[in-house]
């Protein structure tokens, strides 16, 4: 029997029918229509559908649709300013930390929430948050330059 | 064949009266904290409809209190959660190192000390850091409410004491004095995201002296549960935690360990590293006592 849920996403509320077993990534690509958050596995080891769920990161293959009731979600399509994209966006651009770009949107996501919770992480820090993010064409180094670039320009910013 | 169905019910009572209902009627439950484990499960190796109860929204399972006695972890707070609180981090560090070594950082989000236990693998990382501390497990039924110790909870690979009517609420332990110390340490051939060839939880309490007055050492991945190694403790009970008390608590581990060999390990390398564990974990748990 499928569920109403009402859930904010990205500072909007969506109201979907889901069925109780479906995925709150479904939710977010097949009912609400951001597909900017990406399925890799499904099963929460690569990390490309990372959103946040009250400003915890999680993976949204592993989180019910039903459960986001009334919580409030944010995807890869919240993450750029009305001004233009993210510095971390623009940094991962500048540095090349992308190529297939499917783990893309996983990787700023979990950034953006590291670098609210350690704004000057270190190159560990950085490589053990990011852990759960998986990408197969960069060899991992660009990215973790990006992020140290983007830590150092939102420093800057602050 | 029936349908996927869910519950969030908001009180002890109403969830255990829906899941005693739902036993009753034949109908199968599925217990929702993190779901880090149950949703994969659910996807692949058994994906027979059932009604998900989500045990999130119980005040209780996500209760966490650090009182003069003892401490109550609500069974579905997120192991991120846990790692962000200083206190308990000071008070049960090798236990919140064992939370912090299961899965990455998105894992962590959701996934929980109690979901950890429930889930009942051999290798769960917080459970011999569970027995360790004495941990005692908080679980409700229809008759009210029953203790179980923590290393009595798991059965069998992937089995446990819960009645399809009870639910785990929390994990109660005894508050550590001021001159106890714990760690866990486990072995993988990574530096992340594994799972345990082999793990030793240890917990030592000293007197003014530096003796050891208490111990307990509990060793996961080498039986079908995790154990508790009261031989390995009592090597250490009346020793300054020496070299060679440590030895002796390794060679109790060892003898203790049941495993099995898999593509993670023979039996010998298992037998052999889970007391070279344990020896590492206890002079890590010495050192915290003291300090």
């Amino acid at each position: 029997m499928k569920t109403h849920v009402s859930t904010s996403v990205n500072g909007q509320v969506h109201e979907v029918l889901v069925e109780p077993q479906q995925s709150l990534l479904e939710a977010l690509r097949d009912e609400m229509g951001l597909t900017g958050t990406k399925e890799g596995c499904g099963t929460g080891d690569c990390g490309a559908c990372s959103v946040l769920v009250n400003g915890r990161l999680v993976c949204s293959c592993l989180v019910l649709a039903v459960e986001a009731e009334g919580q409030e979600v944010t995807t890869i399509e919240g993450i750029a300013e009305p001004e233009g994209l993210h510095v971390i966006q623009k940094k991962f651009l500048e540095h090349a930390a992308l190529q297939c770009g499917i783990c893309t949107p996983g990787f700023i996501v979990a950034t953006k929430a590291l670098l609210e919770k350690n704004p000057d992480p270190d190159e560990t820090t950085i490589r053990y948050w990011l852990a759960g993010n998986l990408c197969r064409c960069t060899g991992y180094d660009k990215i973790i330059r990006a992020v140290q670039d983007a830590a150092q320009e939102l420093a800057y910013e602050a | 064949m029936g349908a996927y169905e869910y519950a969030a019910p908001k009180s002890v009572e109403d969830a255990v009266r829906l899941l005693d209902e739902a036993d009753r009627d034949g109908i199968r439950t599925q217990i929702l904290a993190g779901g880090t484990d149950v949703l994969v499960q659910m996807r692949s190796v058994d994906n027979q409809p059932r009604t998900l109860v989500d045990i999130k929204q119980i005040a209780e399972t996500q209760r966490l209190d650090i009182g003069s006695d003892g401490i109550f972890i609500g069974a579905a707070i997120p192991s991120a959660e846990l790692n962000e609180n200083a206190e308990l981090k000071s008070i049960l560090p090798g236990l919140i190192e064992a939370a912090d070594l299961i899965g990455s950082t998105q894992i962590q989000g959701r996934a929980s000390i109690g979901g950890n236990l429930c889930n009942s693998s051999p290798a769960g990382d917080t459970i011999p850091a569970l027995i360790a501390n004495a941990a005692v497990c908080v679980i409700a039924g229809p008759n009210g409410q029953r203790e179980v110790a923590v290393e009595e909870f798991v059965t069998g690979v992937g089995q446990n004491c819960l009645e399809a009517n009870e639910i785990l609420l929390g994990l109660s332990i005894p508050r550590p004095s001021d001159r106890t110390g714990d760690a866990y340490l486990r072995f993988i051939p990574r530096t992340e995201m594994d799972i345990a060839v082999a793990g030793a939880g240890v917990s030592v309490t000293l007197d003014g002296d530096g003796n050891c007055t208490a111990a307990r050492v509990g060793i996961g991945a080498v039986a079908i549960t995790a154990l508790n190694v009261p031989e390995a403790a009592s090597a250490l009970v009346g020793s300054k935690v020496d070299a060679s008390a440590l030895e002796a608590a390794a060679e109790a581990c060892s003898n203790a360990a049941k495993p099995i060999t898999d593509k993670r390990g023979t039996v010998e390398y298992r037998k052999k590293v889970v007391g070279v564990l344990c020896k590492r974990a206890g002079a890590i748990a010495l050192e915290r006592a003291i300090s």
